[in-house]
């Protein structure tokens, strides 16, 4: 019998992946604006530990989606939309790997290396420069911001599902929501 | 019958005491601000962060054959602090941390020198910061480098016993209390006197 649904596993990585997500894009967004203090000193921090950690969080779940595959879209699915929602996918999960990179790679080229709960230092791939990193930290907001707008898209086709075309798309994600059949 | 070889004895003696006075009589007292450096490392949430002054003199007297009689003094010009960052830059010259419109500048004015043995040394003197002095004692190496003499030490300052980041920034889980100072003093010897 085909799997309807992810396990548990991945239900629970893609609602911590959610959450930490959505307070790494408020915290970022609030952050880049504040004036000096130490307090600004100590949520730069915290938002760079968080954002290892979704960086490592994608990785462990990519490798579990490697070893478990996730439940076929529905059959009566057009097309169109099973090529869009693959695509979507792909690029959510590449989005999710490339800003903690290039929030890292930004911090070495302003010369902040980062230093994992400060404790575990992260090597500096790059050298300390200022024009690069103001430009990785243009390409880390842009990439958030194309993140984000994808998020709502996700969101909405989940809605979607549920709502409009009253499939199980969504209750792949939050069992509890299985209709009786 | 003993007596010529004494005096042979003593010639030489007296003639080896002379050389090694030659060689070693290099008094290097001529400071090169272009190859030395000031640089310092703080620490921000466990985050080493590279700084440097740009402006510092420093007058020296160093002779490696009396490393005790040894003097150096450095005044260093705050206002040409790279802290890491243009940020931090507005923020260190600030009133909570240098306060440079009332204290410009930073002295240090050595008491001894010690030799260590082999090339070490130890510097102690008074480190004078915002209006605060403090002892501080730097261990250093000397060597020559192309007729230039080079000291190269380190030594690690507490800030908060010059003041330097008060009010909300004392909490030292944020800025360590403790900056780590690397000079590399560059020096030529004193003009030769023929």
């Amino acid at each position: 019998m085909p799997a309807t649904r992810y396990t548990h596993t991945a239900i629970f990585i893609h609602w911590l992946m959610a959450l930490l997500l959505i307070g790494l894009f408020s915290v970022g967004l609030y952050m880049s604006d504040l004036p000096l203090s130490p307090q600004k000193l100590k949520i730069y921090s915290w938002h760079k530990w968080a954002g290892v950690t979704a960086f490592v969080l994608v990785l462990v779940r990519l490798a579990w989606r490697a070893g478990h595959p996730p439940p076929a879209l529905p059959a009566a699915m057009p097309n169109w939309q099973k090529t869009a929602a693959h695509a979507l996918h792909h690029l959510l999960y590449l989005l999710m790997i490339a800003i903690p990179l290039s929030g890292w790679l930004m911090s070495s080229a302003k010369g902040f290396q980062t230093v994992y709960f400060g404790i575990l230092p992260l090597p500096d791939l790059l050298q300390k420069n200022k024009e690069l990193g103001e430009l990785l930290e243009s390409v880390h907001t842009a990439l958030n911001f194309t993140l984000a707008a994808l998020v709502l898209a996700h969101i909405g086709a989940a809605l979607k599902h549920h709502l409009l075309d009253r499939d199980d798309i969504l209750a792949r994600m939050l069992p509890f929501l299985a209709r009786k059949r | 019958m003993e007596k010529p070889l004494t005096t042979f004895r003593l010639i030489l003696a007296t003639l080896a005491v002379a050389a090694a006075g030659s060689a070693a009589a290099a008094e290097f007292n001529q400071f090169q601000a272009g190859k030395s450096s000031l640089t310092f490392v703080s620490k921000q949430m466990g985050v080493p962060i590279d700084g440097s002054f740009r402006k510092f003199a420093a007058s020296l007297a160093f002779d490696p054959a009396k490393p005790a009689a040894a003097t150096a003094r450095l005044d260093l010009d705050l206002n040409s602090i790279d802290a890491g960052s243009r940020d931090a830059n507005d923020e260190v010259v600030g009133k909570p941390w240098f306060n440079v419109k009332v204290f410009p500048t930073a002295t240090f004015v050595s008491s001894t020198v010690r030799p260590l043995g082999g090339d070490k040394y130890e510097l102690v003197g008074k480190l004078t910061i915002k209006g605060k002095s403090q002892d501080v004692t730097a261990p250093f190496t000397f060597r020559q480098d192309g007729g230039n003499g080079v000291f190269d030490g380190a030594f690690v300052l507490k800030r908060l016993e010059f003041g330097v980041g008060d009010g909300v920034w004392s909490d030292v889980s944020t800025v360590a209390n403790e900056v780590q100072i690397k000079f590399h003093i560059v020096a030529a010897p004193a003009a030769i006197r023929k």
